[in-house]
């Protein structure tokens, strides 16, 4: 660095220097995002065979085949597709909404001014989120075990809980069974996306996948809690005082001042829930494998999968590539969805 | 009787706070129970404390029969391989970002941020051949290499360097000191409460990956703890429910992140105050 002070002008010292300092990052980043990104759509649009390089000779490229085969075709391969993506799509459906609920609650009950061990409850609510999912996944097998805790509890209410990681049932699926709809000669199971029946698709989350959806609102709300946390503090004290002379109760308040200012911290956290739930992967490789019945087959995981112990390496990169595609528009939706309301007000 | 409704009123937040910390903290004690009593008790009465068979055998079998000692000593390696070299890479690109007014600045920083809207899982695939091609598969530097850079630890240190007054640093140049003296021997010890947060992250981080260490190393060797126990987990090990190991593993390997989170955390907010005070 001597050397290079006394040589030069001072610019290019300082390119120099700005560029050595983030060299290794650039060169670690480029090697294993940028160089695999390229090198899996290459992948995913040829029919390599997972021997040799990728890029040698006899390696064909084939389009958009891989894609059209997995989207369009009525076989095995687009029945799972199809399958991961029912069970992903109710996952995040009901864990986005609920965490983004739990996490704003918990912020609101710590945040109390008049509260008592503040920092305990914190960080009661924040441990499981520092822990390993695949520790978390480990307890949670042996709570909803047939003779497990959480059944043990349930039967205290006289409630017969069920087999939860062995029980394929769907849960909309069993409310609707108590109503005495099935899928016997039901309009619904002529119809079919994805290699999947109309009434497979209104499924609901199965019970197994239901403990997972439990499992992700247990280890993400503390996170976001911490988030609202500091957005609540942001909140001026005076507001909230001016809002209790106006006479506004506790619901109105948090309704009508608490709740729009905290509008910026609230899309934050269903982004990134949004872009966390599809990409369901440690809990499944470590819990069911996508069983009971293929009803925890998450569409990362079967792109994993596809490659790794079926070896068809292009089928599960252009399943990573919509599972991609599937990311990459929710945010921009919801990107678009900002700004419109923020332009809207 | 209206201000008796207000009591209650006033009390109800705490206990609902009561409540949800019981069920938040619960599993972990029910997970420590169990891990601490024989396999048939636990099959059969999940939620006593059946405190005459207390037994240390799920431990003792662990750690005399089973790989989880190598399995430990493999996150160990990689996790503080990762943390000190995160640390170290991840500050300077943040101070080159931050106080550097280099040719080229404006595309490393959207690059930055580009990458930090790729989804990991979309990855493993590609990163596995990556990794394969480079020839780095299934050795520690295939697990640790790809690990060293984190963009968003990037703008943690670039935001933070940028709230230091850049006066400190010009007495410095005018005094002699290269850039990399400025950094190292002025701004990094300055920066201790980013640092401390880098080190949180990236122990965090590393020492709970899994799907990293799956597609970079096959061998038994080079196992490690998420990756053993999540073969224990899906039962390749053992026959039965064998839960005490099971749960005695997965409370053994959360010991580690969970004392770096709550000493390192007291510092954080230590620090932060001392800077108040002054």
């Amino acid at each position: 660095m001597a050397g290079l002070r006394s040589r030069g002008s001072i610019h290019g010292n300082r390119t120099v220097a700005g560029w050595l300092f983030v060299a290794p990052v650039i060169v670690i980043i480029g090697l294993f995002v940028l160089v695999p990104v390229v090198m899996a759509a290459w992948v995913s649009m040829s029919d390599w065979s997972g021997i040799g390089p990728p890029f040698a000779e006899g390696v064909n490229f084939v389009g958009a085949d891989n894609y059209a085969d997995l989207l369009g075709g009525t076989g095995l391969a687009t029945r799972d597709l199809g399958t991961a993506l029912r069970n992903n799509l109710y996952y995040v459906l009901l864990v986005v909404p609920i965490q983004t609920a739990v996490a704003l609650g918990l912020a609101i009950l710590v945040n109390r001014r008049v509260m008592r061990a503040r920092g305990f409850f914190r960080t009661a609510f924040y441990f499981p989120s520092v822990t390993s999912s695949v520790a978390i996944v480990v307890l949670w097998l042996f709570l909803f075990n047939a003779t497990g805790p959480v059944n043990k509890v349930l039967s205290w209410v006289a409630i017969d809980g069920p087999n939860w990681f062995k029980d394929p049932r769907g849960i909309f699926h069993i409310v609707l069974g108590a109503f005495g709809v099935t899928g016997q000669d039901n309009p619904l199971s002529g119809a079919r996306f994805l290699g999947i029946t109309g009434w497979d698709w209104v499924s609901g989350p199965s019970v197994a996948m239901t403990a997972f959806i439990l499992m992700a609102v247990f280890t993400t709300s503390g996170t976001f809690m911490l988030l609202f946390i500091a957005g609540l503090q942001q909140i001026n004290a005076e507001v909230e005082e001016a809002a209790m002379t106006d006479g506004a109760n506790g619901w109105q308040r948090f309704r009508y001042v608490t709740l729009p200012m905290l509008k910026p911290m609230v899309f934050t956290v269903v982004t990134l829930g949004l872009i966390g739930t599809w990409q369901v992967f440690d809990q499944i490789y470590t819990g069911t494998q996508g069983g009971p019945a293929k009803t925890t087959l998450t569409p990362a995981y079967l792109s994993f999968n596809a490659a790794f112990n079926n070896h068809d390496w292009p089928r599960g990169a252009a399943m990573a590539f919509i599972l991609f595609a599937i990311i990459v528009v929710l945010t921009v939706l919801q990107r678009l969805w900002i700004g419109r309301t923020e332009v809207g007000r | 009787m209206r201000t008796r409704r207000e009591g209650v009123l006033a009390w109800a937040p705490f206990v609902v706070l009561i409540l949800l910390a019981i069920i938040y903290i619960a599993p972990f004690l029910v997970q420590i129970v169990n891990s601490f009593r024989p396999d048939a008790d636990v099959a059969r009465e999940p939620l006593s404390l059946g405190i005459g068979s207390w037994t240390a055998a799920a431990y003792e079998r662990l750690f005399t029969r089973s790989d989880f000692p190598l399995w430990t000593m493999n996150s160990f390696i990689v996790t503080l391989c990762v943390t000190v070299g995160r640390v170290f890479f991840v500050s300077l690109a943040g101070y080159s970002l931050a106080r550097i007014p280099f040719r080229g600045r404006g595309t490393v920083y959207a690059l930055l941020i580009a990458v930090m809207a790729v989804p990991g899982v979309v990855l493993l695939i590609p990163k596995f051949l990556v990794i394969n091609q480079v020839g780095i598969y299934d050795s520690y530097a295939g697990m640790i290499i790809p690990l060293l850079a984190d963009a968003a630890g990037v703008f943690i240190m670039k935001n933070f360097f940028e709230s230091i007054p850049v006066a400190i640093e010009e007495q410095a140049r005018i005094d002699g000191a290269g850039v990399f003296r400025t950094f190292w021997s002025i701004v990094l010890p300055m920066s201790q409460p980013a640092v401390m947060t880098i080190v949180i992250l990236s122990f965090q981080g590393s020492w709970n990956e899994l799907s990293h260490f799956i597609v970079s190393a096959q061998s038994t060797d080079l196992t490690t703890l998420t990756k053993g126990v999540a073969q224990l987990a899906s039962g390749q090990l053992s026959q039965g429910s064998q839960f005490p190991i099971k749960l005695a593993a997965a409370l053994l390997m959360t010991i580690p992140v969970a004392v770096v989170f709550f000493i390192f955390q007291k510092r954080i907010m230590n620090v932060s105050a001392g800077a108040v005070k002054e």
